[in-house]
């Protein structure tokens, strides 16, 4: 009898295609999602040294990093030119590379553009059991529909084109279960904010995390993905869910997804990629779902999460001095006052998007909160973003669109937008932010901006009052 | 890239802990297309103070940074270590970096040396005053006054640190194992290979 295996350990086994003798092993790369930020150096590399890209096949290009979210054609159908001259450099090297090494690419216009993380997914191009990389930290997201997925640097991407592997050492196997049923206003991104705030933003590191349990189980594919995305806030490189019946019926029908014999093969195999009965983690977190509420940070770093009946944390309620060094930064940075309720906290900008929460389901959750009401007065700057042209076709078809305009919120182009502060999407210095995204690092948003990371419906409650918002108020 | 053996030199005592990749490089100065120039941009935010450890002129150039716990952690962005590299940098010495962060740095010629939290509380000391000496060799870190520490370091890393090798070139010796493997999946799983239907 075979010994029990971790969902990681067979997708794993299943990829190694040389072991050295120090343990390192060569890994076969079954999809390369690569766009317009990290991978311009590594073509050049590719041309300096004369290498092909092994796999053009098994590789999908799609810009999204720098792209502005304003509209991308003119009313005669023109594409429009970016005006910032090193984002419109950045764009034209994808363009360039893409088809000079014979990629697949998804144009800036294309009805299928979008952040990367949810292309992938939605053209059924990620598939479970298989290795998924980008040059983005991010890529973990593809975990939730039980790929092993991780972010890797541009050396990498580079190797990953050049030879469609990569040399890895095994991660260690770290379990994250969650039982019970979620409250009122309770989402997938307050599950992950809550994971995060207790395992710390480094209580993963050099682990892959599986997210196990009855919470988890009843979650979308959407939640799913919301939730491995943020597996690289608590420093696990990827995250895993197994996938089952509900995965299945997500994938099904997607343009790259199996077909007909294919598809039956492919679920049998899915299906048996599940963690065996016995096989044992390196280490288990239970959390009980009961105790988690619609969250939000208060500080510069993804760990710092509280409810959002909370209040802001004083640096001597943490026991390590260096934490308490790191907290007392993080409020000064923030402008918070220990003690201050995060109810009380005011909010003069709302981002609705980001590779964590730009589906339709985010899309759906907010507009639910949004429906007949209007963003305060206080609100300058209130954008949602979807996260592809097609989850922006879709909520049109729903007239999500119409709400969120009412409401006095800007509806944009797809694409990473205001969660990195690369584009023109950006917060000011010294403004608040109620943000979906899944970094509050100082400057993320833009330098000097300040972040509160929450959910869709949460954002979408912070923009009503015009301060952070317990959702439950808002809602039946 | 150039191969690392022994560094001596200053080290910055900058000691703070979750240090993410956007404080190295905020993400302005990731829209560039070369690997070039980034010690500019490097801890930009925390170089906007003029009393800032990095301009001091005894830390200018220094080879080695100390740091605290999940040094690196966030963005995958290169520009990272790239940043470093720029600035100077050929070792950081921290009690733990993020995954992505350490193997960036081993690719850029960069050694990210793991020291338990006391060794870099002594370390942060001595560098304020003195040089610190870093053996990849021997993965000895020692002082002028006879402190001496040792650290692992996983040994294919090592070899390409010392030797200043190109990963891309050791892999495509691999290259009948690779093709072996794709064979094998196109038979096993063909639904492996994207269609458009």
């Amino acid at each position: 009898m075979t010994r029990p295996r971790t969902l990681y350990e067979k997708i794993w086994d299943a990829h190694v295609v040389e072991q050295r003798s120090d343990g390192t092993c060569l890994i076969f790369i079954d999809r390369h999602l690569v766009h317009e930020v990290t991978s311009p150096q590594a073509f050049a590399g590719l041309r300096a040294s004369g290498r092909t890209v092994r796999r053009p096949d098994l590789t999908l290009a799609v810009p999204d990093h720098n792209l502005p979210t304003t509209a991308r054609k003119d009313a005669a159908g023109n594409r429009l030119p970016i005006a910032d001259v090193e984002s419109a450099a950045q764009l034209a090297a994808l363009e360039t590379n893409a088809p000079d090494f014979g990629i697949r690419y998804i144009d800036a216009t294309a009805a299928e553009q979008g952040i990367v993380h949810v292309v992938g997914p939605e053209q059924g191009f990620s598939l479970p059991g298989t290795t998924i990389v980008c040059g983005d930290s991010h890529t973990a997201c593809h975990g939730g529909i039980g790929a092993l997925a991780f972010g890797i640097g541009t050396s990498e991407v580079e190797h990953v084109l050049a030879t469609q592997t990569l040399l890895l050492q095994p991660a260690k196997t770290m379990e994250v279960r969650v039982e019970g049923e979620v409250g009122p206003g309770v989402t997938a991104k307050d599950i992950i904010l809550h994971i995060t705030g207790t395992i710390g933003a480094a209580g993963g590191t050099g682990h892959v995390i599986e997210y196990t349990g009855s919470t988890i189980r009843a979650l979308s594919v959407e939640g799913r993905l919301t939730v491995s995305n943020m597996a690289i806030e608590g420093g696990a490189r990827a995250g895993l869910i197994a996938p089952d019946t509900t995965t299945f019926a997500y994938l099904k029908g997607r343009p790259y997804a199996p077909k007909g014999a294919d598809w039956d093969a492919a679920i049998a195999y899915w299906t048996s990629l599940a963690t065996d009965p016995g096989a044992t983690y390196d280490k288990t977190v239970v959390i009980d779902a009961a105790e988690i509420a619609p969250s939000v940070t208060w500080g510069t770093s993804p760990e710092d999460v509280v409810p959002i009946t909370g209040t802001v944390p004083a640096p001597d309620s943490f026991a390590d001095p260096s934490k308490q060094a790191a907290v007392a930064k993080s409020l000064a940075y923030m402008g918070l006052e220990p003690g201050t309720r995060m109810q009380d906290v005011p909010i003069e900008n709302i981002f609705i998007g980001s590779c964590t929460n730009s589906r339709i389901e985010d899309l759906r959750a907010a507009a639910a909160v949004l429906k007949g009401r209007h963003k305060a007065a206080n609100v300058k700057w209130a954008i949602v973003v979807p996260g592809s042209g097609l989850v922006k076709a879709q909520a049109e078809a729903e007239g999500l669109d119409r709400i969120f305009t009412d409401a006095g919120l800007e509806w944009r182009e797809p694409g990473c937008s205001a969660c990195l502060g690369m584009n023109p999407d950006k917060v000011p210095a010294g403004e608040r932010c109620a943000s979906t995204s899944n970094r509050n690092f100082v400057g993320r948003q833009g330098p000097g901006s300040r972040t509160h990371l929450v959910s869709p419906a949460m954002a979408a409650a912070a923009a009503v009052t015009g301060r952070l918002t317990d959702v439950r108020e808002l809602i039946d | 890239m150039a191969p690392i053996e022994k560094i001596e030199g200053r080290a910055i005592p900058f000691g703070l802990k979750n240090v993410d990749t956007d404080v190295i490089i905020p993400a302005k100065w990731l829209k560039t297309i070369s690997r070039e120039g980034l010690g500019k941009g490097a801890f930009e935010t925390l170089r906007a103070d003029p009393n800032n450890l990095f301009d001091q002129p005894e830390y200018r150039q220094a080879p080695i940074l100390i740091a605290g716990d999940n040094f690196g952690c966030g963005s995958s962005r290169e520009h990272a270590a790239w940043a470093l590299g720029d600035l100077g940098i050929r070792v950081v010495i921290a009690p733990s970096y993020s995954d992505i962060f350490s193997g960036n740095a081993v690719k850029n010629g960069i050694l990210p040396v793991v020291l338990p939290q006391s060794a870099i509380d002594r370390l942060m000391e001595v560098a304020a005053t003195d040089p610190i000496h870093v053996d990849l060799d021997t993965q000895t870190v020692t002082t002028p006054f006879q402190d001496r520490f040792t650290f692992e370091i996983d040994p294919f890393r090592k070899m390409c640190l010392l030797n200043g090798l190109d990963e891309i070139s050791l892999t495509e010796k691999s290259d009948a194992a690779i093709a072996a493997h794709e064979q094998m999946i196109a038979k096993t799983q063909p639904w492996l290979t994207p269609t458009l239907a």
